[in-house]
């Protein structure tokens, strides 16, 4: 039972003994009525090159090949050790794939335990991630991740470079469009992160530095 | 840091601002860059026009259902698993979180960027019950590390350039040799920061939207940082406003869209993390607990005002500021209290009272360059009027302080011109008699000296328009 909250009555009757006002009037009268953008069959090279310019590697493969040319892509990167998630579909195809592949080849490290148990290896030991994303935002150059039990949120954020895999099938128009086709409104995930590059700053006199404290590389791999 | 002054000085501040060199030329660069990049992203007029007025139609909805939507959103939050708690104070708000982190065992707490968490001065509350506080967020680190406020909503060090930044970091951080490369002083924070995010017990942030409908809680930004304070600690205080309240998710793509390009030029943030939920059963990371604190501080009785309500639309993006000769002139400490530029002149005399910030209203030109910008239509000239009139004879109980500005001479003058400019005889021999003997009164006559304190004397010209209209034989001068 949470205790009674006076502050709570007091805020919510001054609310609510408020005067009633009608709506401001549209500022634009006539004008358009705001629509959320179509790409149509310009989607995917929409969300490429928006993706680009906010500093992502895109690369396109098949749904096949994908682990292999990553592979080639994070070995030459120097990366030693890559963190993925062993239960899911995603983490199986590059476990298998990367399971006899010539070296170099990174040393794959499951997330299957509770962050308090492996926070400093997490923090500090890991060179990149894998996940797959839900889908895509065309227009802002974005990818939508819901992390799951299988794909914790941290694997996103931790790491020095994040790899992510999306479906070329699952871009979608907009944000407006992803959220109601897969029903957000029917309920949301703990967590769910659209991302749109790297992790970058301008605090230090406007100047664009990466890696602030996200991942300072984002590989994107449109397959399918 | 302290608990902040109860009173402006914009005059005297203002005054050491202009004659700061290195500040000017910080504000000016910054300024002028985030001023191009805005106009970039609404090149297009049809499409801003269709934009704005989307946002602005979700903000005021919103707004207009606000008491119902906070117990949606409580509603919400609580099925969700997030504890709401509500703070008519800072006082009480600073308290809450105390209390939830005391309950909790937590020493040391990592924060996101929040401008409300500013407002409380929650840091120095924390600090002197023994709990360690560390601003994440680089700007707001750079600042911390310097023991200053921030001097804008969105970038807090703007105020600062990289060989400031540079000096600072070498005197501050253990090792760090004095570099003016900003990928090395960025990669410089990164390293120290990554120990304070593990070891920290809490993290706490600031709320972007809350929206109702879900109960989902949307913090936006470029960093990481705010994502690392609500993910890796084991119990997450995000601190909000009243008015952060969204009705439907629906309302959140225009809004996101209008906030990342008016703040920062960019069609969308890097990151926008929307947490609705603390850990679940099975999950492996996030923080168990997640709490939620809604302020007021003033805003409910912002909101009892039909015309000053418009106030509490804002978003934060700051584009008022960027766009604002004053602010750019003078930059974001001279406001003295959290808030600057034409928001902090509307917002801070509702919130402290027009009693220890009434000065504020008064330093506009009314421009109307941060109207024309705010994406989401606040008439911030026509609000900063509304408190200039309040603050000197009241027509509402709304603003805290109304009636205590305006002084004798203030009255006498505007008396005067009244009468003046209500009688055409009046008006004839006044404007006459200044012809005749206006070059004759010293800049210092009192009255005057308000006037010629920063400029010339005006001269005055030996007849009125009105005169010279008569003699050319204007029929109906």
């Amino acid at each position: 039972m949470p205790e009674p909250q006076p502050a709570r009555e007091r805020i919510l009757s001054r609310l609510r003994a408020a005067p009633a006002r009608a709506l401001p009037a549209d500022p634009a009268p006539g004008g358009p009525v705001w629509a959320p953008p179509v790409h149509g069959d310009a989607r995917l090279t929409r969300f490429r090159a928006m993706l680009e310019a906010s500093r992502a590697e895109v690369h396109e493969a098949g749904a096949e090949d994908w682990p292999e040319i990553l592979r080639t892509i994070l070995a030459a990167k120097g990366v030693g050790s890559v963190l993925y998630a062993p239960n899911t579909a995603t983490g199986r195809r590059l476990a298998e794939a990367w399971a006899d592949a010539p070296a170099p080849t990174p040393a794959l490290v499951a997330y299957d335990r509770p962050v308090e148990q492996v926070k400093p290896m997490l923090v500090e030991r890991i060179d990149a991630a894998v996940t797959a994303a839900l889908g895509g935002i065309a227009h802002t150059g974005t990818l939508v991740l819901w992390p799951t039990p299988e794909e914790p949120r941290l694997m996103s954020l931790l790491p020095p470079i994040h790899a992510v895999v999306v479906d070329r099938g699952t871009v979608a128009d907009s944000l407006s469009a992803v959220i109601t086709a897969e029903r957000w409104t029917d309920g949301m995930p703990t967590n769910a992160v659209l991302v749109s590059g790297p992790s970058k700053t301008a605090d230090i006199e406007q100047t664009l530095a990466y890696g602030v404290h996200g991942p300072k590389e984002l590989i994107v791999m449109v397959i399918g | 840091m302290s608990a902040e002054p109860r009173q402006s000085d914009f005059t005297g501040k203002a005054r050491i601002a202009l004659d700061d060199p290195k500040l000017r030329a910080n504000f000016r660069r910054a300024m002028d860059g985030l001023m191009a990049k805005r106009g970039a992203q609404f090149a297009d007029p049809v499409e801003w026009a269709a934009l704005r007025a989307r946002g602005i139609a979700a903000r005021a909805g919103s707004l207009a259902r606000l008491p119902e939507l906070l117990e949606q959103l409580e509603r919400r939050c609580a099925e969700n698993g997030i504890q709401v708690h509500w703070a008519e104070t800072t006082q009480e708000a600073n308290a809450i979180v105390l209390d939830i982190l005391q309950a909790a065992g937590a020493r040391r707490v990592i924060k996101g960027k929040s401008m409300v968490s500013e407002e409380m001065h929650l840091n120095a509350h924390l600090n002197a019950h023994g709990i360690a506080t560390m601003e994440s967020d680089l700007g707001e680190y750079i600042i911390q590390l310097a023991g200053e406020a921030p001097s804008h909503i969105v970038m807090p060090c703007i105020h600062k350039n990289k060989a400031e930044v540079a000096a600072l970091f070498a005197d501050r951080i253990p090792g760090q040799p004095y570099t003016e490369d900003v990928d090395q002083l960025t990669a410089a924070a990164r390293r120290a920061l990554r120990g304070a995010f593990a070891s920290a017990d809490a993290g706490i942030s600031g709320v972007n939207f809350a929206v109702a409908e879900t109960g989902t809680l949307v913090l936006i930004e470029n960093e990481g940082n705010g994502r690392l304070s609500t993910t890796l600690p084991p119990l997450h205080i995000a601190v909000t406003g009243i008015e952060k309240v969204l009705e439907r998710l629906d309302d959140l793509p225009p809004l996101l869209s209008l906030l990342s390009r008016s703040a920062t030029g960019q069609p969308i943030t890097t990151y926008v993390n929307m947490i609705t939920k603390p850990r679940q059963p099975g999950e492996l990371d996030g923080p168990t607990a997640v709490h939620l604190v809604l302020l007021d501080n003033g805003r409910s009785r912002v909101y009892c005002d039909p015309e000053l309500r418009d106030t509490l639309r804002c978003i934060r993006c700051a584009a008022c500021m960027n766009h604002c000769p004053v602010y750019t002139r003078v930059g974001g400490h001279t406001y003295t209290f959290t808030y600057p530029g034409p928001i902090g002149k509307i917002l801070t005399p509702q919130i402290e009272g027009l009693d220890c910030a009434g000065e504020q209203p008064h330093a506009s030109s009314l421009c109307g360059a941060c109207a024309e910008v705010c994406p989401v239509g606040i008439p911030i000239p026509q609000l900063l009027v509304r408190l200039r009139q309040e603050a000197v004879s009241p027509t509402s109980t709304a603003v805290k302080g109304g009636g205590t500005g305006g002084s004798l001479m203030e009255t006498l003058i505007w008396r005067a011109t009244t009468l003046m400019f209500t009688s055409p005889r009046l008006y004839g021999a006044g404007s006459r008699l200044m012809g005749w003997f206006g070059h004759l009164a010293p800049a210092w006559l009192p009255g005057l000296d308000r006037w010629t304190r920063t400029r010339s004397k005006p001269k005055f010209a030996a007849k009125s328009l009105h005169r010279l209209a008569k003699e050319r034989g204007y029929p109906d001068a």
